[in-house]
Parts: structure tokens; C-alpha cells; sequence
């Protein structure tokens, strides 16, 4: 693995120090961005501010509390995501590529049940309930297609070097993407109308109802599964497993009921995000999965993979970075169609977490023998 | 597993896969490739529930009439799966939901006739497969081997069916095409039997000879071993190099396609297969290499338009792509190979939405690209676009024969055997004294190098860029086909990218078997998979390859053997291996 703290009394090699420079230039770019942000905040006319971005208007308080609003919003959904990366590298210490499909599925398994419900009537007459029956259905699913994937995909495939499960992950992402292509046809699907107040915004904090429902569900969800696993004897099992396997193994738990276990969780999270994300934009694709996927994947490095806690404080922070990282660093700089940049921001959070700290925010959290 | 296979079969009737396929015949009138997709499960089931796990001391018993019934049993389980679809689709609509569940599905399942009569004669049809293969086990490995080769030689020429036809329209043959070929495309019956029989019985009458002449030429020495490879090389040069003169335009302009995929593949295998970096930004290099030759051949480049003559452009582009495959590589080597794969999934996606943005489209015009790319002119002699595709496909050729003898010959060099020894264990390679940061630093760029010769060549022959060109799935497409080849395996990786590219086709290139477009990359997901479990070393594997992957296994066989000291000490695993000699 990558360590670079260690290499400081070494010669340095070229890559050295075109790394060094690399950072450098990083951390120049994004203190100078500031700069101009802060000082076209104070007065676009000062001639720093003019120099950097002649048309800069600055943002108001307004517009910068709904940025971080919605990247909040979309953290959470990023955070509850990066969970199943999170939980499954900690126990069998791979990449699980096609969690973000799982996702996916989530959504498409909403956006079907809405629609049943909405044809019956029950979505407008009761919202509430049909939401909560629509989260069942999602997570069970969602749990089940993990479930599938570990049996059929990952388990033949335990103890093999570390990139061919990896490979074969990105298979099965490309297999579920396509096989919703296939069954459910490639357009764009839509959810059926919500309610006024989860449109509209309210009073409070001038959030829309959706933003406070996703955040408040992903915070309820977040606090079960912190529940489930630091109190209950299955979540001690499971970090039993993700400690060491074969220990785990000798004091008689059951270690493949465990990683199925993991699975399954870390699909009922993503279903539960899936929905939340039906809710927010109320449209679904095949693709659905794949961008929130890399970028949970991200937010599961910035905490520190393999570490609950650190995946939620990673979602919120690229969520968080990739709305307003564009409008502050790289909109006073003179930088036109910032936000088509989104996601090129938040791959480049991920690139530069890796390159100056590779253990992520919260420190890592290894199976025994990558430790070693 | 019956159970299994019908799960399997029903997602395959729902996919549209049968109805869409129904059109193109095989055998005409017998058998449509639809039908062909919903035949082939239950047979292989039928097949692999005799399949016996060899272990020592446990004996192996002879295969029976058992292996019949077993068959039978599991092919109507497979084939049940269908006729409790039929019903289904007669007493319920999720049309909503399921694209796919139609009124023509079911007609297609009950051959025109009523529903009950579809779900007897789907358990019927299933268990005759699944007996079908059950038979085939029971077979000697000879008949076996006729078998499979008649099935296999039918299905291959009803497949290259275009391409058959149009080389024999180039030399002149249509009589023969037009006695097999039935006019609305498959082969007609009797030529099917014809085939079959005149195939297993050369099957019968060959076996063996092809692989005691394999191992006749591997069995050489020195001079003459190098004469044979010489020979043969020239022999498929020739071949290449005289065919596309016989051959029309949708032939040409498959195997230009096939042609820029190996050179693709080429370049990413130096990358994964010899030096061991799961590169998933593979596609970054492409676009570059297009973006960059486009800018400065076109005279519509928005920002700059030097409208060099292609080759001039060339060497910048070369230069262009090395430096980014640097800029990339530098800050990537020296992570662990899961973080690496994502890391330059990112910069390929970085790559694309860089060239898409509104920030640089005033040097790559956004989301409209680059149009109006001129043609490659070759020393002033011809030019080479997209309207000629023979002329495309000897450019592609000519790129092609430097990558193969570039890899060919680094795989040989010190550099070559350094990347293997990284490949395998990175911390033994730099205890041995090599730079593993440079040496894999070098691997990027090598392969960025061969993906920009591809970049450039496509340029010229599409005439235009545009981002959506280079989407991440270009790569996953590059990364399949160089597995399902077989890694760090100069002759797989070419015979990987002419199967899948030439049969089923690139991400917007459409293959032989056109109809499979909406499905193709379903089958690459689902290849891929089966692959990594049932065959990671891929279909021509390198012979170090394997040994590595199949480490322990080897290790076990030579155990079990009493053999553990091997000559070549490839297989044996240290410590644990010799422990257990007496």
C-alpha cells in the first residue's frame, strides 16, 4: 500500500518530486480560489478580485446556504451509500464496484412500486405510509440483489489475488446496469408527483420538505446501523470478521452467514438511499448508479474505508465539496460553466485524499493481513 | 442448478433477446438465433450436472444412463422456467414495468399456437436438451469431440454469414454462398447437415493431427523453431494483407474496427496484463490521442488549427500522450493496485468532462467536438478517411504490426521481465533492485503511447470527435476483451478483440451479428464474470499467467503427484510445498 510518510529521509526520486509539485500547485489552486472568493465576497471591485475574475458577483448568503444545503442532502445519500463499501472492504478487503448498481436498483424498485401505488390511489392518500412501504420493498430487494452477487459472484472467488474480485465486481456493475436496460428499457423513468410540502419550502431553515426528509432518514438509518453493530451480536460478529476472518472462524462464528449478513446490510442502505434519491430528483436512469457510486466509493476513502462513522463524515464532505467547490474555487478564478465541473471536483477530492493522505480522514481501518 | 438455469431463462426471455433475434435464422426454416439463445442453457445444464469434481481417493465412477435422466430432469427445470412464463403472461399484464412482456413474447414462446400447448412443449424442448447433453457426456471423448465440432462449424457459418458471402462475392464464388445460404439470410438445411457431416467427419479423420502438429513445432530447436515462427507469420501477414482486396466495404470496415481494438487492447495489455496495473482510464489515452491529433490536423479546430499533415501530427501526438500518461501515471503509481483502478477510472472521467465543458470548449468545442478532421495523408502517396475503409484497415494494419512487435519484443527485454516481476510480487521486485516506481511509470506511458496511435487513426477515419465517444465503457469494453483473450498474451489479446469486436461488436461499432447491438453489453458484463470465475487466465492464456494464478492449485496437483520439486520451480510455493517431502 501506499505510504509516503516513511519515504521523507529517502533521496527523492523524480516522481517525488513532481508529486511534491503536484500538491503544491493543488493546495495553490484552491488557497488563491479562496482568496478571490473571500475577497470578491468583501467588494468585487478590489483590484485582487478584478484581476482574478473581472465578472465575479459573489454569492449571497442565501445562495451559499442552499449549496450547502444540498450538498448536505446529497452527502447523506453519498454517506449511506458508502457504508456497504465500507462494511464489505472492511470484511473481505475488496472493492465491491457494483454496490453504486445496487443503488440503482434501490431506485428503479421504488420507482416501480410508486407507480403501483399511485395507480391504486394510495400514493396521494397516504403519502407517509405508502413511502414507508416503498423503503420496505426497496430495501428487501436491494438486500436480496447483495445477497445474490456475494453467492454467485464473490464467494467462488474468496482468497484470490486482490484485483480479480475487483475485475469481476465491475463485471456484475455492467451486467445489472445492463440488464436494466434490457428489462426495463433505456429511457429515463420518472416518480409520481409528491405532495405540496415535500415540495415546496418551509419556514424553518428555508429547506424544501425533501432535503429535510433525506437527511433526517439517512440520519435515522445511520443510527440503527451504528446500533446494529457496536450493541448487537451479529454486528460483534461482523466486526470480529472484519478484524481477522480466520480468528473469527476458530471462536465459532459463522463467517460466511456474517459476510452475507454485511451484504445484505449494505444493500438495505443503498436501497434506503435509492429512494431517497426517487424522492429528491423524482427520475431514474440505468446510470443512476454509477456517478453516486464512484463518489460514495470517495466518501468512503475520505473516512477512512472500513470505518462507519468516517463513510457518513465522507459523504457529507464530498457532497458538501462538490456543490460548493466549484462556486468557490473555481468560479472566482475565472473558470466558465463551473458546474458541469461537478464531477470532475469531486473525482479530484477523491484523487487528492488519495495522494496526500491515503489512510482517509478517520485513519483506516485494515484487515489483518493488509496490515502486516 | 435447474432451478438456477430457469431463473436464467426467464431474464433471457424478458430481455427481448429471443423476439429481437427471432429474425435472424440459422438454420432456415429450423432455427432462429432467438430461438438458438433459449436452447443452449438447458443443454449446458444438462451437460455440467454430470460434471464430476476429481478428487483423490474419492473413485470416479462411469457415467450411466443416469447422467440421461439427470440431464432430462434438469433441462426441463431450465425449460419449465419458460412455460411458467407463458402462463404468466397470459393471466397477468407488467407491461408497466417490463418492457418486454408482450403479446409477440408469448407467441414466440407457444410457436403461434395456445398457451397450454407452449407450456407442455417448453418442458419438452428443455428436457430433450438437457437429456441431450447428459448423451453427450456419455460419449467417448472422440465422438464427443465430432460432436461439438459439427455443432460448433454449423453455428460458425451461419454466424460469419456476411462475411462469407462478401469474400466470396470478392473471388467469385457466389454460386457456392448462394447453394448455402438461404436468400433471407441462414443457412439452408440441407447444406446444414451437409456442413455437419463433412465437419465431423474431418473432425473424426484430423483428431489429433493439429495438436501433434503443435507440438511438433514446439518441440524445435533454435534455428528451425525460428524458421517455423518466421514462416507462419509471413503466412497470416499474407493472408491479412491480400484478403481485404477480395473483400466489399462492411467486411473492411469490420476489420478496421477489429484493427483499432487490438491496438487498443495491445496498449492496455501492456498495462494490465505485463506490468499487473488495473488501469480503468484506459479510455483517457484514447481520447487524448484523438482530441490532440483532431486540433491540429483540422482546419475547424476552434482555438488553434496548425492543420499539420497527419504523420507530423503524429509524433506531437505521441509526444502529447506520453506526457499525459506521465501526468497521470505520477501521482497513481505508488497506490495500492484497488485504489489505482478507481483512481484512473476518475481521470478518465476527468478527461471527458474537461473536453465536454463549457470552460475549454473554446479549444475543443464542447460538446460539439471537432468536425471536418482531414484525411490521413500517408507521405503524399494516398490518403486515408473513413469513406475507404480498405485503405483504413492496411493504416490500422501497419500500426498494429508495430504494437505486436513493440510488446512482442519489450515482453523479452530487461523492462519487460521487470514489469512481470512487479506484476507478481512488487515488494520481492524492488528488494531485487528494480526501480518499481519507474518501471511501472514506464508501463503507463508505453501503454498511452499505443492507445494515442488508435486515437489518432480513429480521428482520420471517423473524421470527428466528440466526448460521448469516450465514455467509460470504452475502457470496461478494452478491459473485457484483453481479458477474455487472456492477459499479458500478445496472440490472445488479438484473438479476444477479433471474437468479441468482430462478432459482437466495439461500444458504437456494430459487429457481424448486428442484431446482438442492444444486448452486447450485457453479454460483456456477463462475460466478464464468467471469466474471472470459471477461467481468469483467459482464452489463449500466457503460460506464466496461469502458473501465477493457478498457483496453489498447481502446487496441490504436484503434491498429489509427488512431485514437488518441479524443474522449473514455477509451481511450487515454498515453504509449505516442501514441508511435505519425506
Amino acid at each position: 500500500m501506499t505510504r509516503w510518510a516513511p519515504r521523507r529521509g529517502k533521496p527523492h526520486t523524480g516522481v517525488d518530486w513532481f508529486l511534491t509539485f503536484m500538491r503544491v500547485a493543488a493546495l495553490t489552486v484552491i488557497g488563491l480560489g479562496l482568496l478571490a472568493f473571500i475577497a470578491q465576497e468583501i467588494n468585487t471591485d478590489n483590484p485582487f478580485a478584478q484581476w482574478a475574475n473581472p465578472d465575479a458577483t459573489g454569492l449571497t448568503g442565501a445562495q451559499f446556504q442552499g449549496l450547502i444545503i444540498s450538498g448536505v442532502t446529497q452527502g447523506a445519500m453519498y454517506g449511506l451509500i458508502a457504508l456497504g463499501y465500507s462494511m464489505v472492504y472492511g470484511v473481505l478487503g475488496f472493492i465491491n464496484f457494483a454496490h453504486g448498481e445496487v443503488f440503482m436498483v434501490g431506485a428503479m424498485t421504488g420507482m416501480i412500486t410508486s407507480n403501483k401505488l399511485a395507480d391504486a390511489g394510495l400514493w396521494e392518500s397516504n403519502f407517509v405510509g405508502s413511502l414507508v412501504f416503498i423503503m420496505v420493498v426497496s430495501i428487501l430487494v436491494c438486500s436480496l440483489t447483495a445477497v445474490i452477487m456475494e453467492r454467485v459472484a464473490y464467494r467462488p472467488l474468496r482468497g484470490s489475488p486482490r484485483l480479480i474480485p475487483l475485475i469481476t465486481s465491475i463485471g456484475v456493475s455492467f451486467f445489472l446496469q445492463n440488464a436494466s436496460v434490457v428489462l426495463l428499457g433505456p429511457a429515463a423513468k420518472a416518480y409520481p408527483d409528491v405532495p405540496d410540502w415535500i415540495r415546496t419550502k418551509h419556514t424553518f431553515l428555508d429547506i424544501e420538505g425533501a432535503k429535510i426528509l433525506v437527511i433526517l432518514v439517512a440520519a435515522v438509518s445511520m443510527i440503527c446501523l451504528y446500533y446494529f453493530v457496536e450493541r448487537t451480536k451479529s454486528g460483534k460478529a461482523m466486526r470480529a470478521v472484519a478484524e481477522d476472518a480466520e480468528i473469527a472462524a476458530l471462536m465459532g462464528i459463522d463467517v460466511n452467514r456474517t459476510i452475507v449478513k454485511v451484504f445484505a446490510l449494505g444493500g438495505a442502505m443503498a436501497g434506503m438511499a435509492g429512494i431517497l434519491w426517487g424522492i429528491l430528483f423524482r427520475s431514474v436512469i440505468h446510470t443512476t448508479g454509477f456517478l453516486p457510486g464512484i463518489k460514495a466509493f470517495s466518501a468512503a476513502v475520505v473516512g477512512g474505508i472500513g470505518h462507519l462513522g468516517g463513510a457518513m463524515a465522507g459523504g457529507l464532505s464530498i457532497g458538501v465539496a462538490e456543490s460548493v467547490g466549484p462556486l468557490v474555487i473555481l468560479e472566482p478564478l475565472g473558470v466558465s460553466g463551473v458546474s458541469q465541473l461537478r464531477d470532475a471536483v469531486a473525482f479530484a477530492v477523491l484523487i487528492g485524499v488519495l495522494l496526500l493522505r491515503p489512510s482517509g480522514l478517520f485513519g483506516e481501518r485494515l484487515p489483518a493481513e493488509d496490515r502486516t | 442448478m435447474g432451478s438456477i438455469a430457469s431463473f436464467a431463462q426467464v431474464f433471457i426471455a424478458l430481455s427481448n433477446m429471443p423476439v429481437r433475434l427471432d429474425e435472424r435464422l440459422i438454420i432456415k426454416p429450423v432455427l432462429s438465433l432467438g430461438y438458438l439463445v433459449l436452447l443452449i442453457l438447458p443443454f449446458a445444464v444438462g451437460y455440467r450436472q454430470g460434471h464430476q469434481i476429481k478428487r483423490e481417493g474419492v473413485p470416479t465412477y462411469a457415467p450411466g444412463p443416469n447422467e440421461v435422466v439427470g440431464g432430462f430432469l434438469c433441462g426441463a427445470l431450465a425449460g419449465g422456467g419458460l412455460s411458467l412464463l407463458a402462463v404468466l403472461l397470459t393471466h397477468f399484464d407488467l407491461r408497466e414495468p417490463l418492457v418486454n412482456w408482450s403479446p409477440i413474447l408469448l407467441d414466440l414462446l407457444a410457436f403461434g399456437n395456445a398457451t397450454w400447448f407452449a407450456a407442455v412443449i417448453w418442458l419438452v424442448i428443455g428436457g430433450g436438451m438437457g437429456a441431450a447433453g447428459g448423451v453427450l457426456r456419455l460419449l467417448g471423448p472422440r465422438s464427443r469431440r465430432a460432436v461439438v465440432t459439427m455443432v460448433l462449424v454449423v453455428l460458425g457459418v451461419a454466424v460469419l454469414e456476411s462475411l462469407v458471402v462478401d469474400l466470396a462475392e470478392g473471388l467469385g464464388l457466389e454460386p457456392l454462398t448462394d447453394r448455402l445460404y438461404a436468400r433471407r439470410g441462414g443457412v439452408n438445411w440441407p447444406s446444414a447437415v451437409g456442413l455437419a457431416v463433412v465437419s465431423g467427419l474431418l473432425a473424426v479423420v484430423g483428431r489429433g493431427r493439429f495438436r501433434q502438429a503443435r507440438t511438433r513445432v514446439s518441440e524445435l530447436e533454435g534455428a528451425k523453431r525460428t524458421q517455423a515462427n518466421v514462416g507462419l507469420i509471413l503466412l497470416t501477414a499474407a493472408v491479412l494483407i491480400v484478403l481485404p482486396l477480395f473483400a466489399g466495404k462492411l467486411t473492411n470496415e469490420l476489420l478496421a474496427n477489429v484493427g483499432l481494438f487490438v491496438l487498443l487492447a495491445l496498449g492496455l495489455n501492456v498495462v494490465v496484463g505485463l506490468a499487473g496495473i488495473l488501469d480503468l482510464g484506459y479510455v483517457a489515452f484514447f481520447a487524448v490521442g484523438s482530441y490532440s491529433a483532431a486540433v491540429l490536423t483540422a482546419a475547424t479546430s476552434p482555438k488553434i488549427a496548425p492543420e499539420m499533415p497527419w504523420l507530423v501530427a503524429l509524433i506531437v501526438v505521441v509526444i502529447i500522450t506520453g506526457l499525459v500518461g506521465l501526468f497521470i501515471g505520477a501521482p497513481v503509481i505508488r497506490m495500492r493496485g484497488d485504489y489505482l483502478a478507481i483512481v484512473t477510472l476518475g481521470f478518465g472521467e476527468i478527461i471527458r468532462l474537461l473536453f465536454l465543458s463549457d470552460w475549454l470548449s473554446g479549444w475543443f468545442g464542447g460538446s460539439q467536438g471537432i468536425t471536418n478532421i482531414p484525411a490521413a495523408g500517408i507521405f503524399g502517396l494516398t490518403d486515408v478517411a473513413g469513406t475507404d475503409p480498405r485503405r483504413v484497415f492496411y493504416l490500422v494494419l501497419a500500426f498494429c504490426a508495430l504494437a505486436i512487435y513493440v510488446s512482442w519484443r519489450l515482453e523479452r527485454s530487461r523492462l519487460g521481465r521487470a514489469w512481470m516481476a512487479v506484476r507478481e510480487d512488487e515488494t520481492v521486485a524492488e528488494a531485487m533492485g528494480i526501480n518499481t516506481v519507474n518501471v511501472k511509470l514506464l508501463a503507463f506511458v508505453v501503454g498511452a503511447v499505443l492507445g494515442s496511435f488508435s486515437g489518432a487513426i480513429f480521428a482520420a477515419k471517423v473524421g470527428s470527435v466528440f466526448p460521448a465517444s469516450f465514455l467509460i465503457l470504452v475502457s470496461i469494453v478494452i478491459l473485457v476483451v484483453v481479458i477474455f483473450g487472456g492477459m499479458g498474451n500478445i496472440i490472445g489479446v488479438i484473438a479476444g478483440s477479433a471474437v468479441l469486436i468482430g462478432v459482437l461488436g466495439g461500444p458504437k461499432q456494430p459487429g457481424l451479428l448486428a442484431e446482438f447491438s442492444e444486448f452486447k453489453l450485457l453479454i460483456y458484463g456477463a462475460l466478464l464474470i464468467w471469466m474471472m470465475l470459471a477461467r481468469p487466465e483467459g482464452l489463449i492464456p500466457s503460460v506464466r499467467r496461469t502458473r501465477e494464478l493457478r498457483q496453489h492449485e498447481m502446487a496441490q496437483d504436484a503434491w498429489l503427484r509427488g512431485e514437488v520439486d518441479d524443474d522449473d520451480g514455477g509451481n511450487g510455493t515454498g515453504g509449505a510445498s516442501s514441508a511435505v517431502l519425506p
